[in-house]
C-alpha cells in the first residue's frame, strides 16, 4: 500500500494553450535537443515558491485565455506571470446555470497569492491580461514522468507530455514546504523595451541597418510562439551573402531569416540554425518577451 | 608550448555568458569539441555544442576570461576521427536516388557502392534530436537540398544534402534528398529518450553505412 494516495489536476479545458513546464533539459544541445521550459522562468519559480515548491516542480503555462481545472483532492495552488482573473467553484453540473455565477457558489481568488481549495474544487484562470503566459503551480508540481530529465513540453521537437487537452489527469507530486503567502508578487510586464546584445554575426549585415535598429519599432507578429517571438518592422539588409554554415544557438538569439524581419529565439528553439545571429537580446528581458502578444510593439535597443 | 602553423582561435561573444568559437575548419571542430567538454566537468560552460565550422560554449560563469583562454589553446586539426564506430544497414532505394545518380553522373548502384565506400564522421547533431550531420562525402558529390521541403520524411530515411548525410531519427519535415532506407531495427537505436546517451549517433562517432 503506498503512504499517500496520488492526487490529480484535473484539465477541464485548456483554452487555447496549456503545457507543463519546469526549468527544462539542458546540457543536450550537443545531440540536437532543445533546451525547453517556462518562458516566464521567474513566473514559474515564483509560482512554486508561493505553494512551498522547490523552484523546479513542473507548473501549468497556460496561454492567453485562460484555462479551466479540476482538483480531485484539497490542495494549495498559485497563479503568477501575466495577471489573470482567478475564480474558483463547486465544479461542473453544480449549479452554474445562468446569470454571473454569484450565487453557484463561484467566487474570486487572488492572483499572485498561494490559496488552499477543497476536493472537487474548480479552478479557473480567465483571460491574461496585459501579458500573455500565466503559471499556475500546485503543492507538489506535476508529476508527470520526466523525459530526459525534464518535464517541459517541446513543441519544436515533440519531446515531454502533449500539449494538455480536456480530460488530461495530471498526477502531483508528494508536498514538501508550506505556503509561502507572504511574498510580494507581481506581474511580469510585457518587454516593450528589448534590449540587445551585438554579435556574433552583426558584421552580417550592412552596418548603417545595424545601427539603425537602436530605436526601431517592431510589432510582434501572430505566427510567434514558444520557439520564437517574430518581428515585424524594418528590415535588416545583408552585407554578407553567402550562405552561414549551421551554427549552435542560444536563449533569445536574434537571427535574422532572408526576409530580414528578426527572430527572437525563446525556449524551444533549435539547438542550431543556419541564419546569422545579429544579436542576443538582455536576458533580463526574455521573462517580458514571454508576455509580448500579437500586436504588441517593441522598440530595439543597442545595450 | 605553441605549434606553428596553427592559427590562433577566435572565440566571438554571444550574449551575456556564451562565447562562439571559430574554428575554421571541419577537423578543427572535432579538436575543440574535444578540448571544451573538459569545461564541463567544472562548471566552466553549461553546454558544448559543436557545428560545422564553430564550436558554441553556452552558460558560461566568465566569457570575458574565457574568451582570452580560447585564444590561447593550441589545438591543431584532430589527426583523424578516433569516435566509435557504428556499422548502419541500409537499403539504398530512396525517391531521390535517381537525382543523386544524375548528379553524380552515375548510376544508382554505383551511388550506393560510393556512398556505403565512405567511413563518415559525425560532425555535429541539430535539426532535430539525434539528428547527425555525418561528413564524410567530398564536396564533388555535394547535392542541393530540394526546392521546396518535404512536409513529412519518414524516420529512418537515408539522406544527402550538400556533402552532409543523415538518417532521420524521428519523422518530420525535411528538404534533404532521400537516397535509402535504414533496416527494421535502426529507427528505435537512433533516438531512444530512455537510453544514456539517448542518441546513438553523437559527435565524433564514425558510421558506415552497409548495403543489407
Amino acid at each position: 500500500m503506498p503512504a499517500e494516495q496520488t492526487r490529480f489536476l484535473d484539465v477541464v479545458d485548456p483554452g487555447a494553450l496549456a503545457t507543463v513546464q519546469d526549468l527544462g533539459r539542458v546540457g543536450l544541445a550537443h545531440l540536437g535537443v532543445p533546451r525547453s521550459g517556462a518562458l516566464d522562468e521567474p513566473a514559474h519559480r515564483l509560482a512554486n515558491r508561493l505553494v512551498g515548491n522547490p523552484e523546479d516542480r513542473a507548473t501549468v503555462e497556460v496561454t492567453l485565455s485562460g484555462a479551466t481545472f479540476r482538483l480531485d483532492r484539497a490542495a494549495t495552488v498559485a497563479v503568477t506571470g501575466a495577471w489573470c482573473p482567478v475564480h474558483t467553484g463547486p465544479g461542473p453540473g453544480s449549479g452554474s446555470g445562468t446569470g454571473s455565477g454569484t450565487g453557484s457558489g463561484r467566487r474570486a481568488l487572488p492572483w499572485g497569492t498561494a490559496v488552499t481549495l477543497t476536493a472537487g474544487a474548480v479552478l479557473e484562470l480567465g483571460p491574461a491580461e496585459g501579458g500573455l503566459r500565466c503559471h499556475l503551480a500546485v503543492a507538489g508540481g506535476v508529476a508527470v514522468p520526466p523525459v530526459l530529465g525534464s518535464r517541459s513540453t517541446d513543441l519544436l521537437s515533440g519531446l515531454g507530455p502533449a500539449p494538455l487537452r480536456a480530460g488530461d489527469r495530471l498526477p502531483l507530486g508528494s508536498v514538501q514546504g508550506a505556503p509561502r503567502s507572504v511574498e510580494a508578487t507581481a506581474a511580469t510586464r510585457p518587454a516593450h523595451e528589448l534590449r540587445i546584445l551585438l554579435g556574433p554575426r552583426a558584421d552580417w549585415f550592412d552596418p548603417l541597418a545595424v545601427a539603425g535598429l537602436h530605436g526601431s519599432s517592431y510589432a510582434v507578429s501572430s505566427d510567434s510562439n514558444r520557439v520564437g517571438l517574430r518581428l515585424e518592422g524594418p528590415a535588416l539588409r545583408r552585407r554578407v551573402r553567402r550562405e552561414l554554415p549551421s551554427e549552435g544557438i542560444v536563449l533569445g538569439a536574434v537571427q535574422v531569416p532572408p526576409n530580414g524581419q528578426p527572430v527572437v529565439l525563446l525556449a524551444d528553439h533549435p539547438t542550431t540554425g543556419g541564419y546569422p545571429v545579429v544579436g542576443v537580446v538582455a536576458s533580463a528581458d526574455l521573462p517580458g518577451c514571454a508576455q509580448l502578444r500579437p500586436g504588441d510593439r517593441v522598440t530595439l535597443l543597442l545595450a | 608550448m605553441g605549434r606553428l602553423n596553427v592559427p590562433p582561435l577566435t572565440a566571438l561573444r554571444v550574449g551575456e555568458s556564451a562565447l562562439l568559437v571559430e574554428c575554421g575548419s571541419a577537423g578543427r571542430v572535432q579538436a575543440v569539441y574535444d578540448a571544451a567538454r573538459g569545461l564541463l566537468d567544472d562548471g566552466r560552460a553549461r553546454d558544448v555544442v559543436p557545428a560545422a565550422t564553430t564550436v558554441l560554449l553556452d552558460g558560461v560563469a566568465e566569457p570575458a576570461a574565457l574568451a582570452e583562454a580560447v585564444a590561447t589553446w593550441s589545438l591543431p586539426e584532430a589527426t583523424g576521427p578516433t569516435g566509435e564506430l557504428v556499422e548502419l544497414v541500409v537499403t539504398y532505394d530512396g525517391p531521390d536516388l535517381d537525382d543523386v545518380a544524375r548528379a553524380w553522373d552515375c548510376s544508382r548502384e554505383d551511388v550506393a557502392t560510393v556512398h556505403a565506400g565512405i567511413e563518415h564522421v559525425v560532425a555535429f547533431c541539430g535539426f532535430a534530436p539525434g539528428f547527425a550531420y555525418c561528413r564524410g562525402l567530398p564536396e564533388q558529390l555535394s547535392v542541393p537540398r530540394l526546392p521546396s521541403p518535404r512536409s513529412r520524411v519518414p524516420a529512418g530515411s537515408l539522406a544527402v544534402a550538400d556533402s552532409w548525410t543523415a538518417v532521420y531519427p524521428t519523422d518530420s519535415p525535411g528538404g534533404w534528398r532521400l537516397i535509402g532506407t535504414a533496416a527494421v531495427g535502426t529507427v528505435g537505436r537512433l533516438w531512444d529518450p530512455g537510453a544514456d546517451p539517448p542518441a546513438l549517433l553523437v559527435p565524433g562517432t564514425r558510421v558506415r553505412f552497409r548495403a543489407g
